[in-house]
């Protein structure tokens, strides 16, 4: 019954009220909702490039040194959890060896997040060094398979540039497989921030689910992770749906 | 079957398996992590220096003083004491989970690939609908409805991380339907138990002790986490996780408290995480593919 009558007014856009401030839930999470997402889009608008980048360098370089201490670094970083890596980036940039932004994100209530940009150095620092190196170790494996292929050795033969090659011709086959794992990363955005926002006491989606967990606020929880499984479902869909097809131009040589 | 049988049959080629993956200087090196976190955790709760749960010195006592090694934590308990005795839960919570993850994915992988058809499609698309929570939030929700119980975490983990297992194996399994030997099976009669189990397990357990390795670091990672968000093991009780959270405003005055439990974890998890890379390099060394 009671699920019945909340599943019906969540249909309608009404989520209820908070148990702690007796508050509508919708207006107490719409902020931190914007909060989380412009965290999550910044993380991506430089995690996308910054793997792509990383990736095909590893694989250009392969075996050489940088490739080596890339693959060192990644596995080191993947292995770590994301509050640790946090803690250590606060240690060195926020207290014990640089000073250079606070170790605490605060955004005022009413501000937008961008307005803050020391305070979103470091959750996003955290969140793209866990999501790149996933992804960039994605991309290697892909370019090292397409620059293997005959047609590149064609392009190299006819003395084509470096970056020709490199982006022109290998880069459209590379990305078919890595499209989909960048939106299986931009899921992982989505549940790493309830670790990064708690670390940093980020005002935003994760860090209101660890508070409404705490407070036993049920239906603000019960909107929050409705939501976050929501918006990761549909990542997830998408990261499905695009085939990792790999096409070979012909036609003019 | 009697128990002599199987070493006779197996030997020569275990062993040989066995050297070959132990060539590997990525096991190596994750063997030799894993043996220290493991000691460390199996060992310390025999050799704390004081009693882990009581106030020795002033909060975030420098380190040697009050005969304490490396330092009191945020209410003067010993450190180096909390981080001996603060592994035993991940210890076995961890390893538990993981196991119970790949028996379970093995099981669900191989029983979508041989069957095939309606049950394939139903058991993927189960594994699906876990796939689609976020593994934190999906914990969350859980444990803040009946409590951070210690088993509840294991199966809540475990639960989580079935369905990346299950893909993998029955991605693997797959090919290996079409093969003469199956084939073969099927057409004089073995039951699909003795088929599945005899035959077709041994030829997937290269690509299961990779998955263990990585859903052992992704365990590690996850019981962590949430400690360190406080819905794990509970805070008067020493844990590795937990120490991260709770020293946490001492990170300037006494960063040990925090850089001490922080090392344990990653050398447990990066110790599960060089295994599974290096078995997955011996592997595609010994198909003939390129060395990743």
């Amino acid at each position: 019954m009671q699920y019945g009558s909340w599943f019906g007014g969540l249909l309608g856009g009404d989520l209820g009220e908070s148990l702690i401030t007796g508050r509508p839930v919708a207006e107490a999470i719409g902020p931190r909702v914007l909060n989380s997402l412009s965290l999550a889009a910044i993380s991506l608008a430089i995690m996308l490039p910054l793997s792509l980048v990383l990736g095909v360098a590893a694989a250009y370089l392969r075996d050489r040194a940088f490739d080596r201490g890339f693959l060192g670094l990644s596995m080191a970083l993947n292995a770590t959890p994301e509050f640790v890596t946090g803690t250590l980036l606060i240690s060195l940039l926020a207290t014990n060896v640089l000073r250079l932004v606070p170790p605490v994100s605060v955004i005022p209530p009413g501000d937008l997040p961008w307005w803050h940009p020391e305070a979103l150095v470091l959750p996003v620092t955290t969140l793209v060094l866990g999501g790149s190196m996933y992804l960039s170790r994605l991309v290697r494996i892909s370019y090292i398979d397409v620059l293997s292929s005959e047609y590149i050795e064609m392009a190299r033969l006819k003395g084509l540039s470096t970056a020709r090659v490199l982006f022109r011709h290998a880069l459209p086959n590379a990305l078919g497989p890595a499209i989909p794992a960048a939106m299986l990363v931009a899921a992982f955005v989505v549940g790493g921030v309830v670790v990064v926002e708690t670390l940093y006491g980020y005002p935003g989606m994760g860090s209101a689910v660890v508070d409404a967990a705490r407070d036993r606020d049920v239906p603000k929880l019960q909107a929050l992770i409705m939501l976050i499984a929501a918006i990761y479902f549909v990542l997830n869909l998408v990261a499905d749906l695009i085939p990792g097809r790999q096409r070979v131009r012909r036609g003019r040589g | 079957m009697s128990t002599t049988a199987v070493p006779t049959v197996m030997a020569p080629g275990a062993v040989r398996g066995m050297r070959r993956y132990l060539r590997s200087p990525q096991l190596r090196l994750g063997c030799a992590l894993l043996v220290v976190a493991v000691a460390v955790a199996v060992l310390g709760p025999f050799l704390t220096p004081f009693d882990p749960s009581v106030s020795i010195g002033p909060a975030y006592a420098p380190p040697g003083s009050d005969g304490m090694a490396l330092g009191g934590d945020q209410i003067g308990r010993d450190v180096l004491s909390r981080v001996l005795a603060g592994g035993v839960h991940l210890l076995w919570m961890a390893p538990l989970a993981a196991l119970s993850s790949v028996a379970a994915g093995a099981a669900l992988g191989l029983t979508a690939a041989f069957h095939g058809g309606i049950a394939d499609v139903l058991l993927m698309r189960l594994m699906d609908v876990v796939l689609a929570f976020p593994t934190i939030v999906f914990a969350l929700l859980f444990v803040s409805i009946i409590g951070p119980q210690p088993w509840l975490l294991v199966l809540l983990v475990a639960v989580a991380l079935t369905p990346g297992v299950a893909r993998v194996v029955r991605g693997t399994a797959l090919p290996l339907m079409s093969r003469e030997y199956v084939q073969w099976g099927r057409a004089v009669g073995l039951s699909s138990s003795r088929l599945l189990w005899r035959e077709i397990l041994p030829n997937v357990t290269s690509p299961l002790a990779v998955e263990l390795g990585v859903r052992l670091m992704i365990a590690i990672n996850i019981l962590a986490s949430l400690s360190f968000l406080g819905y794990g093991i509970q805070p008067p009780a020493p844990d590795w996780g937990v120490m991260v959270s709770e020293n946490r405003n001492g990170l300037s005055s006494q960063p040990l408290s925090v850089f001490a439990p922080i090392v344990l974890i990653v050398l447990f998890a990066a110790g599960g995480n060089l295994i599974a890379e290096g078995i997955a390099r011996v592997m595609a060394r010994s198909e003939g593919k390129d060395e990743r």
